[in-house]
């Protein structure tokens, strides 16, 4: 059966493209010229024009639903501008990225067309079939996996794939009407955690991962929660770090033990946190699995401090475990990284 | 507002669990998968929590937990999640795991709720977690949404407060460690919980007795479902064979092993 390829993409609150579109792109472009498909890219946007000129150079069809609606995210009307992009096109195969903008309404969308729906999927890979690849069970094992029913509807995890790099002439949008519904829902805007500054940098390095071993007890006796903030938040100042944390730590604010305020479930990383991607991570007073297994699954370079030279959750998952004081280490590192500022 | 919350849950197996994956008949599969101890899925318990806070919050709410997996490992989580709220369960009798289709999944969950007796849809709001601890797809909560008829879907959910006219506002989880907040006109809606705010109530054993007076009646009813995998094909499923070869340091002193991360840190 031939494939003809759609590549759904959305614009950030600046009105152009998101990364993750474009590295999406990159996928589509690439399976399209594999399996020789034509290749359509839908916009969803409220002035697509601009955001199509970063498609320059990609030799695909580009469609477009936009208007005020779509300038922000929502359930209602983004899946009906994702069906009528789709419509547009009678697609096999519709790849998208995994943002929250379109994991919000793909797999309703998916039930709208009869469709089937793979997400988090971080390779394609097309030989007689398209066979896909995604982790199961929190990062822990690994699938590949086909479908031969179609339209079939894959979200691309984010850093998978380069972003695609414009060419030379100029894009023009057709636009596609939609039939939009009644609108119940208003989007009012977006709101940061209530923290004296954004610990969460995507795009950051490195990320620190810290751990419960932060608020407990010291040498001493006593607990340096006031301490091991100002460690923290120092460091993340002088690296531009991105911090995540242990679900035990996170959870202590809830269980009335010591907490580092600046902390919120959203930077919880491991089984019920995030997995972020950066190029290089370190983990301080964390024991336990999911920080070093699950957390980091996607950090390529990993090194922990632990006073605990038995931890058995960093052999084989870190590359350096530096069995040590993770607060006298953070302090002398603090000190250097700003003398050299 | 009285609401009629139901609250989708899945079981995993304990995150602190080896996972090994082997062959079975249907595709791949869990080793020893029925003598792992179980837990309800940690974002569906979010989703639980905060839906018993807000039946409580509005008088004459009723809360129900919808739960598909095999009786026997549900009985098994249900004698610790039962002591936490009060609920009235529905259970689906059917093999479940990461490696099942969620169309599938949905389907059955879908029929499931539209079967339940005195369901009222305009006051309905379908709570679940954002994505499973075993697929972790975020796939089965929308589907049964829209098979059930709600356009008005909120996914990574931290928070929901009601207002006096029915509608609520809530927050979502977005890119970039921030929240997209909204304001919906009120039921029907789909909510995928993140973590929310609450902590994991303690156990009452009160609450306990009352629900498993509910509780074993409704797994003796529960309904077998056999779940189709369709078109889907898995060709592999393994554990990741790679491994590091950790340096482990032992004895360096502070200002050494800073010196050594401050250059690796500064290094390309």
């Amino acid at each position: 059966m031939p494939e003809s390829i759609l590549v759904l993409t959305h614009t950030d609150e600046s009105g152009l493209l998101t990364k993750c579109s474009l590295e999406t792109v990159s996928a589509g472009k690439e399976l399209a010229e594999r399996l020789a498909a034509p290749l359509t890219i839908g916009i969803i946007a409220a002035e697509p024009t601009s955001a199509a000129q970063a498609l320059r150079g990609c030799k695909a069809r580009v469609l477009s639903v936009c208007g005020e609606v779509f300038a922000q995210a929502r359930y209602a009307t983004d899946v009906a501008g994702c069906e009528a992009l789709y419509k547009a096109t009678d697609a096999t195969l519709i790849l998208a990225p995994q943002s929250s903008r379109i994991a919000r309404v793909a797999a309703g969308f998916a039930n709208r067309i009869a469709g089937s729906i793979d997400t988090h999927i971080n390779s394609i890979r097309s030989t007689d079939s398209v066979e896909v690849s995604r982790w199961f069970y929190r990062q822990r094992i690994e699938a590949s996996m086909t479908r031969s029913a179609r339209p079939w509807i894959l979200l691309i995890e984010g850093g998978v794939y380069p972003a695609f790099t414009p060419g030379e002439g100029e894009v023009l949008p057709e636009k596609i009407l939609v039939e939009l519904p009644e609108i119940h829902t208003t989007v009012i805007g977006t709101r940061a955690p209530a923290q004296d500054a954004q610990t969460i940098r995507p795009d950051a390095r490195m990320l620190f991962v810290a751990g419960a071993g932060w608020t407990k007890k010291q040498p001493d006796g006593e607990v340096h929660t006031s301490q091991a903030g100002d460690l923290i938040l120092t460091f993340l100042d002088r690296t531009g770090a991105s911090l995540g944390s242990s679900k035990s730590l996170v959870d202590q604010g809830g269980d009335g033990q010591p907490v580092l305020p600046f902390l919120t479930h959203m930077n919880q990383v491991g089984q019920t946190g995030s997995t972020p991607r950066h190029p290089r991570g370190l983990a301080t007073c964390c024991h336990g699995e999911e920080p070093h297994v699950v957390g980091w699954r996607f950090i390529s370079e990993r090194r922990a401090i632990s006073l605990d030279p038995n931890c058995g959750w960093t052999r084989g998952k870190a590359d350096v475990v530096y069995v040590a004081d993770a607060f006298k280490v953070m302090a002398q590192l603090n000190e250097l990284l700003g003398s050299k500022a | 507002m009285p609401l009629h919350i139901v609250v989708c849950a899945g079981i995993v197996p304990d995150p602190l669990q080896t996972l090994e994956p082997i062959t079975g008949p249907n595709g791949p599969a869990l080793k020893n998968e029925m003598m792992l101890p179980a837990v309800l899925d940690p974002w569906a318990a979010s989703a639980l929590y905060e839906g018993a806070n807000l039946a409580g919050k509005n008088q004459g709410s009723r809360l129900w937990l919808v739960s598909l997996g095999p009786k026997a490992k549900l009985q098994q989580v249900l004698m610790t999640i039962a002591q936490k709220v009060s609920f009235e369960l529905f259970a689906v009798d059917s093999p479940s795991g990461g490696f099942a289709d969620a169309h599938a999944t949905a389907a059955a969950l879908s029929e499931a709720i539209a079967a339940i007796p005195g369901l009222d849809n305009s006051r309905l709001l379908l709570f679940g977690g954002w994505e499973s601890a075993s697929r972790g797809a975020g796939v089965t909560l929308q589907i049964i949404g829209e098979r059930l008829g709600i356009t008005d879907q909120f996914m990574g959910v931290d928070q929901i407060d009601f207002r006096e006219d029915g509608s609520f506002e809530v927050l979502e989880r977005v890119e970039g460690g921030r929240h997209q907040v909204s304001v919906c006109s009120g039921a029907p809606a789909v909510l995928g919980w993140a973590t929310g705010n609450l902590p994991e109530p303690r156990n009452n054993p009160q609450i306990g007795m009352a629900n498993m007076r509910t509780v074993m009646p409704a797994l003796q009813k529960a309904k077998l479902a056999a779940l189709s995998n369709g078109s889907l094909q898995y060709l592999s499923a393994s554990l990741p064979a790679q491994q590091r070869q950790t340096r482990v340091v032992k004895d360096m002193p502070p200002e050494a092993i800073a010196q050594e991360l401050a250059e690796w840190i500064g290094g390309e």
